[in-house]
């Protein structure tokens, strides 16, 4: 159950999608981000499928994995259509009750909808092809002008890989901790909501304890290695581009040009 | 010997298991294992770190459930559909790595007493059952209203093994219990462990990758390699395959490699030595036999 999370979760296989660098696909996220706001046409719609599926076509992550992020915005989604659906004004289609459902509603929610599920799947593609890691040096990198103004970037991006490490190790702390406090007669399935409430108690005050017993440790190792922030600290494996990022980079300009002139002439 | 159906308390049959199935990350943990396990049997678990130990004792207390394959308890089916898994937890308790970790409550006492709690059972009765349990692992009274976070880490221990004896299993399964303690930590647990056993005639199950731990104290050793049974008998019939142990990353206990070697120089001790104990004996009869035919 608690496995179906898929933020932070890379999957290994090699692909070209996986081989470029993070920066490449945190612009090209952006990118396809900024096409979705402003699409405004069955046209630019039918850009953005395109674009999304050369991506998933060329991850080669199945489209079951790509999908399952989709189950946590469900809600969200639901409500989001059916709002759109039934408050948008214009010319009516069907009415019954209260509810009535125009021309533009069905438009304007088939495009929300899109858009939300686009904006998931397409940034799934991101975080499943990129490892963690790969993702916060190309996000500090890329952000690196911004320690000109003074903010603590190296800092920030650091803290964002250990909290995104950690989370699996405490998804699996988790299970744990819940499968003992099972084996001890635990139940947390059954009951009103505030035994549910309570059966939590078993489960959150050790995952507490654990997740700071983690970071006491974490924090007196890295002490040890005499980590002491991003200052003249050179990096393993420096991020660099290729003729394949710089290829797709020309594809992205390609892409977003078509997009505007689509946006403005039609 | 005679084996009635009665004495058997834990059968597996063919069990299979699976993770991550039709995934990039699909793994055997376990393969077409099949064992039975009778009442009152001190059965050692033994292999490799992933061998799927881990794995099969979850399985056993319904934690997880096998992709094919059956499991019995005391004859039932625990697949069956009208099964009740949180009696069978209960009836089989099973002590986690570190089982400290699970510890929740404001005092020991009362962390002892979650598990008799969830069985329902009236106040005296858990009461009761908390302070035989905390007798049972050398806890006296002391402990019971100090902080399970301000003990040792041997003292933590033995409050979360403790926490399962509290609801009466039936079985017991410790899954590496002395990881992490020092020589001492870990001879004196595993000397509770034999008490308890005589005390309650429980059956015990001990996971360990540990040969040496485990050799001294059980009757029946399963050994695991990726995902499989491999080897299954007393220690002295397993350890006599050191060299296939060997060659899946265990090995037989020290003591096994010097009396070979011995019998290479033409000292035979006999074949049944497992522990330093035995092999002093068998030296110093060796010893005295030689001096009277000298």
């Amino acid at each position: 159950m608690l496995r179906d999370i898929t933020l932070g979760q890379y999957y290994p296989v090699d692909s070209f999608i996986h081989r470029l660098d993070p920066r490449t696909k945190l612009f090209g996220t952006m990118i396809f981000i900024i096409s979705l706001f402003i699409a405004d046409s069955w046209l630019s719609y039918g850009l953005a499928t395109v674009f999304l599926v050369i991506a998933i076509g060329l991850s080669k992550v199945p489209v079951k994995f790509m999908l399952k992020g989709l189950k946590a915005v469900l809600v969200l989604l639901i409500i989001s259509v059916s709002f759109n659906l039934f408050l948008t004004d214009g010319e009516v289609l069907f009415k019954f009750w209260i509810f009535k459902i125009t021309r533009e509603g069905i438009r304007v929610s088939l495009f929300m909808g899109m858009r939300l599920i686009f904006l998931i799947v397409g940034s799934s593609v991101m975080t499943l092809t990129t490892t963690p890691n790969a993702l916060t040096d190309g996000l500090e990198k890329s952000l690196g002008f911004l320690k000109a103004v003074r903010i603590p970037v190296h800092e920030i991006s650091m803290m964002m890989s250990i909290a995104l490490r950690f989370i699996p190790i405490l998804i699996e702390e988790t299970d744990k901790i819940m499968k003992a406090q099972m084996a001890r007669g635990a139940d947390f399935e059954s009951g009103n909501i505030i035994q549910k409430a309570k059966a939590m108690v078993p489960l959150l005050v050790p995952l507490f304890i654990s997740a700071m017993r983690r970071a006491t440790d974490l924090a007196m190792a890295m002490e040890a290695r005499c980590y002491h922030g991003g200052d003249g600290r050179t990096k393993l494996k420096p991020l660099k581009y290729k003729r394949e990022d710089i290829l797709t980079y020309l594809y992205y300009l390609v892409y977003m040009s078509i997009c505007i002139a689509v946006v403005f002439c039609f | 010997m005679q084996e009635n159906v009665q004495d058997i308390q834990i059968e597996a049959k063919k069990l299979n298991f699976i993770y991550g199935e039709g995934t990039a990350f699909e793994q055997y943990a376990l393969k077409d294992v099949s064992f039975k396990i009778r009442r009152g049997e001190f059965v050692g678990i033994i292999g490799h770190t992933g061998s799927g130990k881990s794995t099969l004792i979850q399985h056993l207390n319904g934690l997880i459930k096998s992709t094919s394959g059956e499991l019995y308890f005391n004859g039932e089916n625990i697949y069956a559909p009208k099964y009740d898994l949180r009696l069978l937890r209960q009836k089989v308790g099973l002590v986690f790595q570190y089982p400290e970790h699970q510890l929740f409550e404001v005092d020991v006492l009362s962390d002892v007493e979650f598990g008799p709690k969830n069985q329902k059972l009236s106040e005296l009765e858990i009461e009761a059952r908390a302070k035989e349990s905390l007798a049972l692992v050398g806890l006296d009274e002391s402990f019971y209203k100090k902080s399970p976070f301000e003990l040792s880490g041997g003292q933590k221990r033995r409050v979360a093994i403790a926490g399962v004896l509290a609801m009466n299993p039936e079985v017991l399964i410790l899954d590496e219990p002395t990881a992490g303690l020092d020589p001492k930590g870990r001879d004196e647990l595993f000397d509770e462990i034999i008490e308890l056993k005589k005390k309650r005639d429980m059956t015990i199950i001990l996971v360990s990758h540990s040969m040496e731990d485990v050799a001294k104290y059980v009757d029946r050793l399963l050994v695991m390699n990726k995902g499989e049974l491999v080897l299954d008998g007393t220690p002295k019939e397993v350890f006599k395959q050191y060299k296939f142990l060997e060659s899946i990353g265990l090995s037989a206990p020290g003591i096994t490699y010097i009396v070979e070697r011995l019998k290479k120089e033409g000292i035979d001790l006999g074949d049944d030595i497992t522990t330093i104990e035995e092999a002093r004996d068998a030296i110093l009869k060796y010893i005295k036999r030689k001096d009277k035919n000298a």
